[in-house]
């Protein structure tokens, strides 16, 4: 039976070492939805949602009252709306009134955030998907709870660059439309390579259109947790560190599993994956960074990083697997500046630049996260950036992400301020050489060879 | 059967167990194990008790038990064993 020492860790835990369930994630196929009509279209989407998804934020709040953990978020993932709106739109402005659509949703259902205004372009755009990458300034900026990604390349597939130099405009002109908040729109916006279909985690959140009609998946945090096991094993060996990090991340892997049963039971969906996923929040003492620095470094980027990273990313995973049979997503650990007060803190000391950021993605389980960048940086530079990032995730056969923020209007030494979950992030220097010529020369870079690995 | 865990912290006083006890009795919940300790003036107990019979639902016991709590000055809370079985027990 359940011994006091037991419980007592456990709350533990949930009270003073912010463990909690990040997000229930339903995703919902919308690929029955689809029309000529747009407004059909719109209408079809709207009621899906609303059906399926009308017990979702009760039925959290059931959960979290039932075991005393937090979930901190609910939220939708659909398929891909370059998918969804290609018969029935025929400018960017129609893909827009397909968002407010999905904003009014999600107003409606009570979640804070909807993903999947999506396209999937690793190897080429349809004329349709190229509208709905146009529209998303448009639409970032018209809604509130839209999250946006964009998939530009795939270990299979190679790059596609043309949709890697209109994400450099995309991005640019979202954060000029939305300048009077720090450029905000850009945090809901995500350019991937090697995007995964069940990923409950925003931005990057989308239903893949290989999922069943509806599905619940489940992403889990803890830094926090992780860290205050860490302090128990100071100055021991690497042994003793690894086996302490994969033993916490099975505990609190096995929270994210019971969750998501019960949620999958109580809403009549089945369940899809768990996503193990150490999760930062702005609180103190939800950190990765403090992870890293529990593991012996001053601070985040010092050197010795990113093998620190890539022992907690592993054991973080080694951990989680034995404590569920599905999991997905992305797994891993997060490395989001804004949304992270050790990163914060390590950028506001010099420690850690963009290009140290970009060698920790190789072994971090998603990429350039929540980074802010001067709102002068050229649109081909932003291209050019999440070109390198892409190339690690296509070569290493990995998810990686860019979130980049270029913060209309502030320079170096400057501070965005976001606000709650996105928290606030100094804005950092980019290497000022160009690489036009580069990104502007068009197509594809092919996908890499899968042999002679060196 | 289903079983709750009751934990209750806060600082030591006189009738926390009876004060808890008597709710738990008026509102036929069966007491399974109790443990309790006091560290440094602190107290701290943990029940596990059986729910099938009272005619409440969950979440209102939860929260009358809170209140019960705040007026003692002591946290009390309530979760389904589960939480606990799934992360200690293979």
């Amino acid at each position: 039976m359940i011994n006091m020492f037991e419980v007592n860790e456990t709350n533990k835990m949930i009270e003073q070492e912010n463990l909690d369930v990040r997000t229930i994630t339903l995703g919902i196929s919308l690929l029955d939805c689809m029309d000529s009509d747009l407004k059909k279209l719109n209408d079809n989407i709207y009621k899906k949602i609303t059906t399926v998804a009308k017990d979702l934020v009760a039925t959290g709040k059931d959960i979290e009252r039932k075991y005393g953990i937090p979930i901190v978020n609910k939220r939708i993932s659909v398929t891909p709306i370059g998918l969804i709106g290609s018969a029935a739109c025929n400018s960017p402005e129609d893909y827009v009134t397909i968002a407010e659509t999905l904003d009014q949703a999600a107003k409606e259902v009570g979640v804070n955030f909807i993903g999947g205004y999506s396209a999937l372009v690793s190897k080429g755009m349809t004329k349709k998907e190229r509208f709905l990458m146009e529209s998303i300034p448009m639409a970032l900026s018209k809604t509130e709870r839209i999250m946006s990604s964009v998939n530009v390349g795939s270990t299979k597939t190679g790059i596609n660059m043309d949709a890697v130099r209109l994400m450099g405009d995309v991005i640019r002109q979202t954060a000029e439309a939305t300048k009077d908040q720090d450029s905000i729109g850009c945090t809901k916006l995500v350019v991937l390579c090697n995007a995964p279909d069940d990923n409950p985690f925003m931005a990057g959140a989308f239903h893949g259109v290989t999922e069943a009609d509806a599905v619940i998946n489940v992403g889990v945090s803890g830094p926090g947790v992780v860290k205050k096991a860490l302090e128990e094993v100071r100055g021991q060996d690497f042994e003793q560190l690894c086996e302490t990090i994969k033993r916490t991340a099975f505990k609190i892997t096995r929270v994210g599993q019971l969750v998501a049963q019960e949620a999958s039971k109580a809403l009549g969906i089945p369940f899809g994956i768990i996503d193990l996923s150490l999760a930062p929040t702005p609180a103190v003492g939800d950190s990765v960074a403090e992870i890293l620095q529990e593991i012996g470094l001053e601070y985040a980027g010092a050197p010795g990083t990113t093998a620190a990273l890539a022992l907690l990313n592993d054991q973080v995973k080694k951990g989680g697997v034995m404590a569920s049979s599905y999991v997905g997503g992305l797994s891993g650990a997060f490395i989001p500046v804004s949304e992270d007060q050790g990163m914060i803190d390590s950028v506001r000391a010099e420690a850690l630049t963009l290009e140290k950021l970009e060698a920790m993605t190789c072994v971090c389980s998603v990429g350039l996260d929540m980074i802010c960048i001067p709102g002068d940086t050229k649109a081909t530079t932003i291209a050019g950036i999440i070109a390198d990032e892409m190339a690690i995730g296509m070569v290493n056969q990995k998810t990686t992400a860019v979130r980049i923020i270029p913060v209309i209007g502030k320079k170096v030494g400057e501070e965005a301020q976001f606000g709650g979950l996105l928290g606030y992030a100094p804005i950092m220097p980019v290497n000022k050489y160009s690489c036009d010529a580069f990104v502007d020369r068009g197509g594809r870079i092919p996908a890499p060879i899968h042999s002679f690995k060196n | 059967m289903t079983k709750t865990i009751i934990t209750v912290v806060g600082k030591d006083t006189v009738g926390i167990i009876a004060k808890v006890c008597t709710y738990l009795a008026n509102n036929k919940i069966n007491i399974l194990d109790i443990s309790q300790t006091i560290v440094s003036g602190y107290f701290n107990m943990m029940m596990i008790v059986d729910m099938n019979q009272s005619e409440k639902p969950f979440d209102d016991c939860a929260k009358e038990l809170e209140q019960v709590g705040a007026e003692i000055g002591v946290k009390i809370t309530c979760q389904h064993e589960d939480i606990f079985e799934k992360m200690h027990r293979i």
